[in-house]
């Protein structure tokens, strides 16, 4: 269970981020299983839904906060604490463990000095594993925010990683 | 987009589609966007459900239309009852395309005989099977005719809300089917009293949130309903008992893209391809130590052995063949006695192994089956949901007992207590992730035991792959000197100066193998 760190900030006080919390509340509350698509539209705007986030939620929604929380802690994509800027994932599909994805990340921990799952010193990068991506044709892949590279090998990760450390 | 208030406005609409569509195409400046993934057909191939993949703008409805699309619905709503919708999928043998392989027009008469109102709709996009992409393809080139094979379900079962679960590593494939419904709706194809009828159908787009076992049907309606996906006991069937408790019909993406054209051509032409038992085509995921992956389709009948050599181009590297591997993480690893199987879902099955999807990766002879077997099972007991003590303790005893295999830890009487304890798994769990999930042991068991038993009594891999039983050793004799393990080594293991014969220090070597893929000189030894 992660702990609460008071370092993270919290978005409801943010007014900016107050507003669009309450405007993506406000769009989807009346949906049916409104809870998955709340908390999924969070995760890509806010980028982590934490503890006083989930609260906040579970009582708009008029849901317990136990099943708020049950959503966050079931799915992977869900986060309680904010990830670096940047969200670099080695796929661990079959096709790209076949292609040789464990030694991209062996690379990519020596070159950015984290393991996986944690995030750089200076919040730039979080390096994690994801499932299959689906573009197992160009195994293995790495996936940058939004992008897929593929085809990639352990030389080729200090080139790529050097684009997105800041 | 023109609004289509009546089949004689679409068929209007269809028609300068057509010479539209045929102009376009004419034009020398117009380029067709190739794809790494989907190339034109091999001789071996068919181009059924993905007739339109690469070839239309999945963003310009026009261009569907102008491939006779949402003529099918056209036709069902003017002419056809449900009951006649239902006999014609019935009479064309479609099989359900997500992995079960149930015949789909049985499923919608079950839904459509069902008590219980409103009716829903889902269409299962949440293709988790690591090594699958025949789905993602599907809906990012042709999304219209998952639409449409919606259309004509709804129809029939008698829905009128629909929702189509996309898993959210699919984000493109998201944003394309979203504009395509968008596009539909402006059409008046999807909403209220569709192209003039007393039809209304819609649809919603849902995304999953990186849970596999969402793909499983009653996971994912509980994933719909807003809650944790834990599957629940079947009966009820979610055609008696589904999304919110009311009767729905759950299809695979695949399933519904047959649809329209099994209605516009009839059920005869579908069921002329295939076999005897299996009717149509299937696309499939190609990948691994393959010299062309990619999306293929092809008729139900062909062996493993023409995808994997014909169509495939056969091994990478001019390695030999050691197993393939179909049906993702609940399938099974066949060698090389089954190539000349007839690829279908009752001989997959009587091998072994199942279609699942349609994830097929094949394997050469450096992998390492016990570390296979080792990698689905982490997959797979990591994915589980936890709601049933079979799987979720049952696949972590086993992982157990594969990782100590592998770091050379394997005892005696471990083949045993693994090969029991999948048995009771698959036997006791509550869904298809727990009852699959000890496949790829007890396959990769049956077929490659030896390799098992040289873990476990040699301490020896044979495949070289374990990293626990391997060491890496620099070859003098080939050794230039140049320098490209030391630069690539992770763990800087590797010392040397340049032109003289490396070194590895087998203390800090992780067995990586970095060095080896990267040495030009065959300089690097795995012993």
């Amino acid at each position: 269970m992660e702990t609460v760190s008071t370092t993270i900030p919290n978005p409801l006080t943010i007014p900016e981020q107050k507003a669009l919390i309450d405007s993506i509340i406000e769009r989807n509350r009346n949906k049916p299983g409104a809870s998955m698509v709340v908390c999924t539209e969070l995760q890509n705007e806010i980028g982590y839904l934490s503890a006083p986030l989930q609260e906040y939620v579970a009582s708009e929604l008029s849901v317990p906060l136990s099943s708020i929380r049950g959503v966050v802690t079931f799915y992977s994509f869900f986060t309680a604490t904010p990830r670096g800027r940047h969200s670099i994932k080695f796929c661990l599909g079959t096709a790209c463990y076949v292609g040789g994805a464990d030694q991209l990340i062996e690379k990519a921990e020596q070159v950015l000095g984290i393991r996986i799952g944690e995030t750089t010193p200076d919040g730039a990068i979080t390096i994690e594993t994801c499932r299959c991506v689906g573009a197992c044709s160009q195994a293995p892949v790495v996936a940058i925010d939004e992008e897929l590279f593929g085809k990639q090998t352990a030389s080729k990760m200090p080139k790529l990683l050097k684009k997105y450390q800041d | 987009m023109t609004l289509l208030e009546t089949h004689e406005k679409l068929t209007q609409i269809h028609k300068q589609a057509v010479l539209d569509f045929e102009q376009k195409r004419s034009s020398p400046d117009f380029q067709i966007q190739g794809s790494d993934e989907l190339k034109g057909p091999t001789e071996k191939e068919v181009r059924v459900v993905l007739r339109n993949s690469g070839l239309i703008d999945p963003y310009d409805i026009h261009e569907y239309i102008a491939k006779d699309g949402y003529l099918a619905i056209s036709k069902v709503l003017q002419s056809m009852t449900p009951e006649e919708v239902i006999e014609e999928v019935l009479a064309s043998g479609l099989l359900g395309r997500g992995g079960a392989g149930f015949p789909a027009g049985l499923k919608w008469r079950f839904a459509r005989g069902a008590q219980g109102s409103p009716k829903y709709m889902i269409c299962n996009a949440d293709e988790g099977d690591p090594g699958a992409f025949m789905n993602r393809l599907l809906l990012e080139t042709d999304p219209h005719a998952v639409i449409e094979g919606m259309l004509i379900g709804a129809y029939a079962v008698g829905s009128s809300q629909g929702y189509i679960y996309c898993r959210a590593e699919y984000p493109q494939a998201v944003k394309t089917m979203m504009h395509a419904i968008e596009q539909a709706r402006g059409a008046g194809l999807l909403g209220n009293n569709i192209l003039g009828s007393d039809f209304s159908f819609d649809l919603e787009v849902r995304m999953g949130a990186g849970a596999f076992v969402c793909g499983e049907e009653t996971a994912l309606m509980s994933s719909v309903e807003g809650r944790r996906g834990e599957p629940r006991p079947r009966p009820p069937f979610p055609a008696q008992s589904g999304l919110w408790r009311k009767p729905t019909n759950i299809n695979n993406v695949e399933t519904y893209g047959n649809v329209p054209q099994i209605i516009l051509k009839g059920a005869k032409w579908f069921a002329s391809m295939g076999t005897e038992n299996c009717k149509g085509s299937k696309t499939f995921a190609l990948a691994g130590d393959l010299n062309k992956p990619g999306l293929i389709e092809v008729p139900f009948g062909i062996t493993l052995r023409e995808i994997i050599f014909e169509v495939g181009g056969g091994i990478k590297d001019g390695k030999g063949f050691k197993a393939v591997q179909t049906g993702g993480p609940m399938g099974g690893c066949l060698p090389e006695k089954f190539l000349d199987i007839p690829v279908d879902y009752k001989s997959l099955t009587a091998a072994g192994s199942i279609m699942g999807s349609g994830g097929m990766i094949v394997m050469d002879e450096d992998t390492c089956m016990v570390d296979i077997a080792r990698f689905f099972m982490e997959f797979t007991q990591d994915e589980s949901c936890g709601k049933c003590v079979p799987c979720r303790v049952g696949t972590r005893r086993i992982l157990e007992i594969l990782t100590r295999i592998c770091d050379g830890e394997g005892r005696e009487g471990d083949l045993e207590l693994l090969e029991t304890l999948c048995r009771e798994i698959i036997q006791d769990s509550l869904c298809g992730l727990g009852q699959g999930a000890p496949n790829p042991v007890l396959s990769t068991l049956e077929h490659f035991r030896h390799e098992y038993e040289a873990h476990i009594y040699e301490k020896r891999c044979p495949a070289k792959t374990c990293r626990a039983l391997i060491k890496f050793v620099i070859n003098e004799e080939n050794c230039t000197g140049c320098t490209l393990c030391a630069i690539n080594c992770p763990v800087n293991a590797i010392t040397g100066e340049r032109k003289k014969v490396h070194v590895i220090d087998p203390d800090i070597c992780t067995r990586c193998g970095i060095c080896e893929s990267v040495c030009n000189f065959n300089a690097v030894d795995i012993i």
